[in-house]
């Protein structure tokens, strides 16, 4: 196993750059294909014969059973190859105790009479075509009992408990060196249930040949699906071939899979032909997973000089039922500011919700919506600049496991992004700027997300034509992995972008983890570097064994990749003639990445600094952002342009968290009554002015062979908390129960 | 999907004809609400009567000095023609306010204003509601019912009609023309097209079956300014939470009733002299709230009269 000195110890064609593709503002490799409508998405891909179409049905209630299924005259219905429920679906793997995100399980469909949360799915209707389906799956009759239920968070946390396996951590004696701080800091603050809202919705499209099963369908993690799915059947892992070529949008909610890919496949072997699944936009919020609502005590102390003595998170979240996931909003605070007395921790409620879990940045977009909001309040109280209290109080070590930084260049993100912004013309005073009906405001805030790298494999083969393919089970869930991989290659190999070929989304390609905690990137291309290498090393070998190569006899460590172009000093063939002599069936090379032996020495984080310029209507309560400005530190980056793109997407949902986001719990029925993207509000074109992501030139040496981190997560993380700071900074109000919205920001400004 | 079937009216006197002889027949124009309807049961027309290619689509002079706007009129067309946009900037205002660009290319001015309701209890069919379904009761009245209406709702019903183009056309003193399956043409105030829920909150307008909106005709401009204002969640493309069109000395309020509600308290003391924070006051006197919308009762009182000072020419 490598260890990280040898990662910081070694250069490697990434890190020299020599042709420049590293860094470079390169358009999406796959970009044409879809603004052209001809990128194949799962439920778009075509099976080699006519499909069918199945529709599923979901549940009314929020807890309780199915006291009667009558399907009798659905399956009348014309068109209608057959409709499931519990009583007939097909026998599928036992749900294990627990899930997690990286262990194969089954995750059986229409699994028994029970109903755990609303919007669960119950049946499947599946005929020759999608209107037949619809049609009668409006004809299925479906009784349900109900039992009480629990759905409303903040009635329920006396019910809270510590998640298993967990305990608050302390450092010191926050409650001593809380009491004994002459300036505090006591508030709570609440976020949400929230949606992903991806663009495409979960959809399979999936077919047998013989006990072969091919699966298209819409998920971040390839292995992870296909061995679960199979587990599911009961069939042999190498049984199923799952594919994911194009994903849109995961953000978390796709990390897991879903009845559509199991009910396809299942009603597929039943029919014996192919079967298309798609969930609607009603099924997505509820029937997939969500981010769960928080509430996040934070307690300050610090001295008169801004000094923090003692500092808390506790929050509160809740999950489903059988759920165990929690929502970790007070873990990034842990490694953020330093204070000698220190207390986070999470207690959990359990609902009859839909599932709880994984949302972009997990933990950071929800807990940085209260400490930084709090860190703002603090400035204010010690009469201190945000960013000055932030760099008075920034730790030479991480402050709770005292190991050294990898790399931490939070203090330059926040000088750096209050020069470009005009910090300086901030009136630290609120409401005193007015232009016309709107008050301005300017907020910041510290971003902070974690770094991670997990086990990954790749393939490159070159063929006599030169072209080098890309081979990974990686996805690209709109992120950019198919740009990355292809300039990482044309980098390692010394050829042109447009001689790589990417394959990704594939099971049975070498595998990769896949999309999500924004490690893909790292990940991922780590394990391309080294196959790259890998192929290099082979390439360099054939050559200087090739009696008719100008480079015969080497030495082959000597030689070098450029423009297609393989030399030793002055002697020089195209790498396509070597090729094609030696190895016209092309040559393959594979390689892997694994985490350091050593690499838990460091604190391994992403950084970023936001700044945001908001005007508040203080007639009606509106508030729309005018300027964002964010900087980062996130390593080496790898694509200027895409790296960009999901920085100030992450950024634009920190707004929708601030302003507009979030999806309201009925108490009645125990449902989500915005269910769609009209009453679910995600900021639009006109609710985002000037935007701006900046990224300083960083490498992470300990972080991987390349340097590089991701910034998938980073660019929402803490984005949201400026907004609200400069909301407070324009009006003078704080809301501290998310998202701000008219209503809320209009009641706390007649409380002024 | 429910199977239906489908003509293309080829006039408009056999478009109302074929609406009242055929059993649940709707009319169907650029459908960007009725499609979503039916996609989610809410609606299920056995026959649908596309009305979209009729010759109701020009904006003509009328002889009293107002403009005739013809019902299949989309509403991008109308908000940017330079009539309106000259005389009557009330309407281009309220019309841009409401949708999206993509929207209002297909919406159309009769079908604007026969748009149903967002409420998010109409929306869902596995929740009470007597619009959807008489007499199956009212999700929204114990629910979360943050954008309901604070005047004339009934305990049947608290739903809020969605258009803002109509909340222009109240201010106007717009009238709305029809023509009815017995070639009868009449004429509605746009503010009496619409009803209030009362018993009946499935009943939404004065019109019979088959009646078909042809026109909608402004009278010459009022003298005094005007102004649309509404305020959202979002800048563009969201419903609204509260809304007013000022034309001179008409008040017009949205997102507040089950029809476009003139705030005629308001006129009536602002006629009389009272300053307009006075003037809403008295409007707001009868307002009732369900709870989450209280709001909009204390955001109605702060708008209305920004608005009437925007449109007498203050620059805030």
């Amino acid at each position: 196993m490598s260890s990280v000195s040898d990662w910081e110890a070694t250069s490697n064609p990434v890190k020299e750059n020599r042709a420049g593709n590293i860094g470079k503002a390169v358009d999406r490799y796959e970009g044409p294909l879809k603004v052209t409508g001809t990128a194949p998405y799962a439920y778009e891909v075509e099976p080699p014969s006519p499909p069918a179409y199945g529709v599923l049905l979901s549940a009314s209630i929020a807890h309780g059973r199915i006291s009667n299924v009558d399907t009798a005259a659905a399956e009348a219905s014309p068109g209608v190859h057959l409709v499931w429920t519990y009583k007939n679906v097909p026998a599928q793997g036992p749900r294990p105790a627990r899930y997690d995100f990286f262990t194969p399980s089954p995750r059986p469909a229409l699994e028994s009479e029970r109903v755990h949360f609303f919007g669960q799915q119950v049946a499947i209707v599946v005929a020759d075509t999608l209107e037949n389906a619809q049609a009668a799956a409006a004809l299925v009759k479906l009784s349900f009992e109900t039992e009480p239920q629990s759905v409303i968070f903040h009635d329920h946390f006396d019910e809270a408990v510590q998640p298993p396996g967990e305990s608050d951590t302390e450092i010191g004696d926050f409650e001593a060196a809380f009491a004994a701080a002459p300036v505090k800091i006591d508030d709570n603050w609440r976020t949400p249930l929230q949606n992903h809202c991806q663009m495409e919705p979960c959809a399979t499209t999936a077919w047998w040949e013989g006990e072969q099963l091919t699966v298209h369908t819409s998920v971040q993690m390839v292995r992870f699906a296909q061995s679960s799915l199979a587990e599911t059947l009961m069939i042999p892992h190498k049984s199923v071939r799952l594919l994911t070529r194009y994903v849109g949008g995961g953000f978390g909610g796709k990390g897991s899979f879903y009845e559509d890919l199991v009910l396809a496949s299942l009603a597929a072997r039943e029919l014996g032909r192919p079967v298309k699944v798609a969930f609607s936009r009603q099924q997505m919020m509820h029937g997939t997973v969500h981010r769960p609502a928080t509430e996040v005590r934070v307690r300050l102390g610090a001295t008169a000089e801004g000094k923090l003595t003692a500092m808390s998170l506790m929050t509160t979240t809740h999950c489903d039922r059988r759920g165990n996931f929690t929502e970790h909003a007070s873990n990034f605070a842990r490694s953020l500011y330093a204070a000698p007395n220190r207390l986070t921790g999470h207690q959990l409620v359990r609902l009859d919700l839909p599932v709880a879990s994984a949302m972009r940045a997990p933990g950071e977009a929800s807990g940085t919506l209260s400490l930084e909001v709090a860190m703002d309040e603090l400035a204010e109280k010690l009469g201190m600049d945000p960013v000055e209290l932030r760099i008075l109080n920034e730790p030479p070590t991480d402050p709770e496991t005292g190991k050294p930084f990898s790399i931490r260049q939070l203090v330059r993100c926040m000088r750096e992004g209050a020069q470009l912004f005009g910090w300086d013309r901030r009136n630290p005073k609120p409401g005193q700027v007015r232009q016309g009906r709107w008050l301005i405001g300017f907020g910041m805030a510290a971003a902070i997300r974690g770094n991670f790298l997990l086990p990954a494999k790749c393939s490159f083969t070159v063929d006599a034509e030169g072209v080098i393919t890309v081979k990974q089970g990686m996805t690209d869930i709109g992120t950019g992995t198919y740009t990355v991989l292809a300039q990482i290659a044309a980098e390692t190999l010394g050829v042109p972008l447009g001689d790589v070929r990417v394959e990704i989304g594939d099971s049975e390609l070498p595998p990769a983890p896949g999309s999500g905690g924004q490690f893909g990137a790292a990940t991922a291309g780590s394990a391309a570097l080294d196959a790259g290498m890998n192929l290099r090393k082979a390439i360099a070998e054939i050559a200087v064994a090739d009696l008719a190569s100008p480079l015969f006899g080497g030495p082959s460590e000597d030689i070098t990749f450029q423009d297609g172009v393989i030399a030793i000093s002055n002697r020089s063939e195209r790498l396509s003639d070597l090729i094609r002599r030696n190895r016209p069936e092309g040559l393959t090379a594979e390689g892997e990445i694994r985490p350091a032996a050593d690499a838990g020495k460091w604190s391994s984080h992403t950084y970023g600094a936001h700044y945001v310029e908001v005007a508040v209507d203080t007639v009606t309560g509106e508030v729309r952002t005018r300027r964002m400005l964010g900087v980062f530190a996130a390593g080496r980056i790898l694509n200027w342009k895409t790296a960009r793109s999901q920085l100030t997407g992450g950024m634009i949902w920190g707004v929708g968290s601030a302003l507009t986001e979030g999806n309201s719990v009925d108490p009645h029925y125990g449902s989500l009554i915005n269910q769609d993207l009209a009453g679910y509000l995600v900021p639009v074109q006109a609710d985002i002015g000037e935007i701006e992501a900046i990224m300083l030139d960083e490498v992470d040496d300990k972080a991987n062979p390349m340097g590089i981190k991701g910034v998938g997560e980073l660019g929402i993380s803490g984005a949201g908390a400026a907004v609200a700071n400069a909301i407070y900074n324009a009006c003078g109000a704080r809301v501290r129960d998310y998202p701000i919205t008219p209503d809320k920001l209009l009641a706390a400004l007649e409380a002024l | 999907m429910r199977p239906f079937t489908f003509e293309r009216a080829t006039s408009t006197q056999a478009a109302v004809k074929s609406a009242a002889e055929i059993p649940n027949s709707k009319f169907i124009a650029g459908g960007t609400n009725l499609l979503d309807l039916m996609k989610l049961e809410i609606e299920h027309p056995a026959h649908l009567i596309d009305v979209g290619r009729l010759p109701l689509a020009g904006i003509e002079d009328t002889s009293e000095g107002g403009l005739r706007i013809g019902a299949m009129a989309t509403n991008s067309h109308v908000a940017a023609h330079a009539q309106v946009r000259s005389r009557y900037p009330v309407l281009t205002q309220a019309i841009v306010a409401g949708g999206s660009g993509q929207l209002r290319n297909k919406a159309t001015t009769g079908g604007n204003l026969m748009q149903r309701t967002r409420c998010v209890y109409f929306y869902d069919s596995t929740k009470p509601c007597n619009k959807r379904q008489p007499g199956s009761g009212c999700g929204a009245l114990e629910g979360l019912n943050r954008n309901s209406a604070i005047f004339g709702a009934s305990h049947a019903c608290i739903a809020t009609h969605p258009s803002d183009m109509a909340i222009a056309l109240a201010a106007l003193d717009a009238k709305v023309e029809t023509l009815s399956p017995s070639g009868q043409v009449r004429s509605f105030a746009a503010t009496e097209l619409h009803r209030l829920p009362g018993e009946t909150p499935d009943i939404e307008t004065h019109l019979i079956p088959g009646e078909l909106i042809t026109a909608v005709v402004l009278p010459p401009p009022p003298k005094g300014g005007q102004v649309y204002r509404k305020v959202r969640d979002r800048a563009s493309y969201a419903a609204g939470l509260a809304s007013v069109a000022i034309a001179g000395g008409n008040v017009a309020l949205g997102c507040v009733a089950h029809k476009p509600w003139r705030a005629e308290k308001a006129e009536a003391a602002l006629a009389s002299g009272s300053s307009s924070a006075e003037a809403i006051a008295a409007e707001l006197s009868e307002a009732s709230n369900n709870g989450r919308n209280r709001f909009k009762i204390d955001l109605i009182a702060r708008l209305v009269p920004v608005a009437i000072a925007q449109a007498n020419g203050s620059q805030i």
